[in-house]
């Protein structure tokens, strides 16, 4: 298993500093919560550890360096990715969608055959996701929660490392949201995964490691508890003190 | 897997009568002349066999299929003028305009008969090759990419008529005489040039077919719905729309060849902007992303043509333009998608399950 | 010296034939990323305009005045037409409405044929822009066509009138809105379809303007529009979409080429390679020369 060290990244469009100097490791085997307000450049920093957006600064993943290389390359070295609004191949089936997640190494005979029954990772995440039922359905009928999951079961037999996942329990119902919290702390036994989330109490209860983020820094870095108890947080999270107040509003933002 | 045995064995019952019609009733129920006409048809739903791959299910809504169709066609047709000349000769449009003491030294490797075969696919793929791998890799795409791809045809089209001394200008290639010794004003000959573009037409078909149900065409329909996505995926798009631009245009020049044989004829009035789109639209009547509707719909769009335009010249253009609007602006997935609305309808009714749109034949 | 000079002033006129062409495809294409494939034929109905008007307007110089505002009303018509009809249904799939606009060029072009003929027709330039001016007298002389003169001075003008008007009226912060987010705008209270077919009025009766210009340095037919269309939208491309800027230096950029490359070898082996150098560019900045960048995920 391979950890993420990023140093000193800066991101800015035209002007406008996103990313401003984030310092940020994440040990491997983590469960690593990004918060933060809107703005605060958490999926900017997710872009730019993707090969998305440009950067300056380094991000090592595993001791190689990912800035400069090209978004597939990087994902070829086992980092995948979610995002906000669950992107699946909506006129392919649920079947379909793994077997591509699953076969970027595969050499040109292989693609060139047709697909013979349901290789044995797929068939695995297929399960893990709880989407066999479902696995001929084209993905584009899922339910909203379901294409969430099919995004991380993608994830999972692609066998990435290190999972960035963005928003990944939006509009999830509380049943579903527990569940996935299950699904990511099985998934974070083997692998590293880092979750931006606007849900205090999704956070609380699933986070092994906290990073806040505001204006493009990082301002605070912990557990949940020591996070919760630190002032600078209280005070982005509009001047209240409690952080309990502060869970609420940020809530009603996500 | 019930569901992908039916597919497969109705694929097959229409594999079959398809080559029933083409190789058993076509040849005896048509004139001569009528013969030869659908071997030009079947020409044009080659190039739409290439197009359903590249546009229907890869996105790549490729304007300049003239190109490809004219490489392929100019090469088999200088090859045939050669011969025709005879050793020592030029062949007679070199030997009117009288510029030229010797042929050029790009004409000389087309005197080999194996060179030539083989170019009118190759270099048609290679140009491909080459100008995708610009394009694709920068991510040009969408709109961009269509507009580079008709500016393109358009570029060949007026370069092939500056040329005149050694393309033989806005006449093209004309008279052409003989196919590999065979004598092409013989009707039995004809025949014969009918039956290989028969069998090429269903080769090409089930190659098609193959990509399309292989893994390579689920991560195409992927690519051309999110290429984005795919990238995180670890592959690069670039990769997976070039294989499918090559084969269309390869497909497009093997058509352009075995277009020459039986028309008899190649010119910049073939492959410029006007030709390249005509050849999109058989392709959108039928159904882009249908290997059949595409095939049929090319040929139904060049038959319509010949059967109007020979009579009402002007109302072929007003309904050529009205298949062009209706086609796309109120049945984007073609005739195709009918039947494969009713074929629903009938499965939901029998409680089976939904056929998935991606998959149809 | 004088061939540079007589080269740089054809390259500038080229250009400007080009920039006037490709104006109103830069707010409906570059704005609101319609590829409209009528818009040659837009050029067209406004080049007939000034055909049709010559036969009842005697004076040329008057007729060709008048010909400016109606052709920009005709065309502009015409496409507020086309937009309501057709195009509003299809925002969403611009490959659609490429092949669309297509069988629309194709029937207004055989309109054009059953109304006028297919043969091309000819208007007379007023006697003001038939000569030529002197710009450089003695052995060497250099001069210039007043028509192209006129041609630079209308392209300027139209450029000017429509950054004007985008950047300082009502209409056009309406229209820079919709472009910059169509969401926003809606739910701010703006009409997003009046703005649609407003922008693409005007849009269309640039082409009008267009095609009156083009009376004055080629012959008036039905298939006029397409011989000019597939440059006009390599302008664009190049010059990136969302601003008038690029294509305003794209257009003088390939025209000056054009010309350069015309002088030095063929007119058919130019437009090849200016077409090697588009996309060689492309390599370089593949989202045309001035680009909105943003965040969004396409």
């Amino acid at each position: 298993m391979s950890g993420l060290e990023i140093r000193q990244l800066r991101v800015s469009f035209d002007g406008f500093t996103a990313v401003d100097g984030v310092d940020l490791e994440v040990r491997p085997g983590d469960l690593r919560f990004l918060i933060g307000p809107n703005g605060a450049g958490k999926t900017t920093l997710v872009d730019a550890v993707t090969g998305l957006v440009k950067a300056r600064g380094s991000v090592r993943f595993g001791g190689t360096e990912l800035l400069g290389r090209s978004v597939h390359r990087i994902a070829r070295s086992g980092i995948g990715r979610t995002f906000q609004t669950a992107t699946v191949f909506e006129e392919l089936t649920v079947l379909q969608n793994l077997d591509i997640a699953a076969g970027a190494g595969r050499g040109a005979w292989t693609m060139l055959r047709r697909r013979r029954g349901v290789p044995e990772p797929v068939a695995q995440a297929l399960e893990t996701v709880g989407l066999t039922e479902l696995a001929d359905s084209p993905a584009g009928t899922l339910a909203h929660g379901q294409k969430q999951w099919l995004e991380i079961g993608m994830l999972l037999v692609q066998e990435v490392e290190l999972l960035l996942l963005d928003e990944p329990v939006a509009g999830m119902s509380h049943d579903e949201r527990q569940a996935t919290g299950e699904l990511l702390q099985r998934i974070s036994e083997e692998r590293t995964v880092v979750v931006i989330e606007h849900d205090m109490d999704f956070m609380r209860s699933f986070a092994r490691s906290v990073s806040v983020l505001h204006a493009g820094r990082v301002l605070s870095e912990g557990t949940v508890t020591e996070v919760q108890a630190d002032p600078k947080v209280q005070e982005v999270y509009l001047g209240h003190t409690a952080a309990e107040d502060a869970a609420d509003v940020a809530v009603q933002e996500a | 897997m019930n569901v992908l045995k039916g597919r497969s064995a109705r694929a097959w019952a229409g594999f079959a009568g398809g080559a029933f019609a083409l190789f058993a009733v076509a040849p005896f129920a048509l004139s001569d002349f009528r013969l030869g006409l659908l071997a030009k048809y079947l020409c044009m739903a080659m190039v739409a066999v290439g197009i359903c791959l590249a546009w229907g299910r890869g996105g790549l809504l490729t304007l300049g299929q003239g190109v490809f169709f004219g490489l392929g066609g100019y090469a088999m047709a200088m090859h045939l003028k050669i011969t025709d000349a005879g050793p020592g000769n030029l062949p007679d449009f070199m030997q009117l305009y009288g510029t030229a003491d010797e042929l050029p030294w790009w004409w000389r490797p087309f005197e080999n008969p194996v060179f030539a075969i083989a170019a009118t696919v190759l270099l048609p793929m290679t140009v491909a090759a080459l100008l995708g791998l610009f394009i694709f890799r920068r991510r040009v795409k969408g709109a961009y990419f269509a507009i580079l791809s008709q500016a393109l045809a358009s570029a060949f089209a007026i370069w092939l008529v500056g040329q005149q001394a050694t393309t033989g200008g806005t006449n093209g290639l004309t008279d052409i005489q003989g196919f590999f010794g065979y004598d092409l004003d013989d009707p039995v000959n004809q025949r014969m040039v009918y039956f290989v573009i028969a069998a090429s037409l269903l080769a090409l078909i089930a190659l098609a077919r193959q990509l399309i149900h292989s893994r390579y065409g689920e991560l195409l329909v992927a690519v051309r719905d999110s290429e984005e996505r795919v990238r995180f995926l670890g592959y690069d798009p670039a990769n997976v729309k070039l294989v499918a631009y090559v084969v269309a245009a390869g497909m497009a020049g093997l058509a352009g060849a075995l277009f020459v044989p039986a028309v008899g004829i190649i010119s910049p009035a073939l492959i410029g902007i006007v030709p390249s789109i005509e050849f999109v639209i058989g392709a959108a009547v039928g159904g882009r992303a249908s290997l059949v509707g595409a095939v049929l719909g090319a040929l139904a769009v060049a038959w319509a043509k010949t059967a109007l335009s020979e009579e009402f010249p002007a109302g072929w253009t007003y309904f050529q333009g009205l298949l062009f609007i209706v086609a796309l602006a109120f049945l984007p997935g073609g005739l195709a998608s009918l039947t494969k609305l009713f074929r629903r309808r009938r499965a939901v009714a029998q409680k089976s399950p939904v056929i998935p749109v991606g998959e149809a034949a | 010296m004088t061939v540079i000079l007589g080269q740089t002033f054809t390259g500038i006129s080229i250009g400007a034939v080009l920039l006037l062409i490709a104006l109103g495809l830069s707010l409906t294409f570059g704005q609101m990323n319609v590829i409209n494939m009528a818009h040659g034929e837009f050029i067209m109905a406004g080049a007939y305009t000034t055909y049709v008007l010559q036969k009842s307007i005697s004076s040329a110089g008057i007729s060709l005045l008048v010909a400016l505002p109606v052709a920009f009303l005709v065309s502009g018509a015409l496409g507020a037409l086309l937009e309501w009809l057709l195009i509003r249904r299809l925002y969403l799939r611009p490959l659609d409405t490429l092949l669309v606009t297509w069988g629309v060029s194709l029937m207004l072009q055989q309109l054009a044929r059953d109304i006028f003929g297919a043969p091309n027709v000819q208007t007379r330039a007023p006697d003001l822009l038939t000569g030529n001016i002197t710009l450089i007298g003695g052995d060497d002389p250099l001069s210039v066509a007043n028509s192209r003169l006129f041609i630079l001075g209308l392209a300027i003008a139209a450029v000017v009138a429509l950054s004007l008007t985008l950047r300082l009226t009502p209409l056009g912060r309406r229209i820079r809105a919709v472009v910059q987010n169509r969401d926003l705008a809606e739910v701010s209270g703006i009409s997003t379809s009046r703005v649609d077919r407003t922008a693409f009025f005007i849009g269309s009766g640039l082409a009008g303007v267009a095609g009156v210009a083009l009376t004055l340095v080629g012959p008036i037919g039905p298939t006029m529009g397409t011989n000019v269309i597939i440059d006009a939208f390599l302008v664009i491309v190049v010059g990136g979409i969302g601003q008038l800027k690029g294509s305003v230096i794209v257009a003088f950029v390939l025209g000056a080429l054009q010309s350069v490359l015309e002088y030095s070898t063929t007119v058919s082996v130019a437009k090849v390679l200016v077409l090697v150098a588009i996309v060689a560019f492309l390599q370089w900045r593949p989202q045309g020369l001035y680009t909105l960048r943003t965040r969004s995920l396409v």
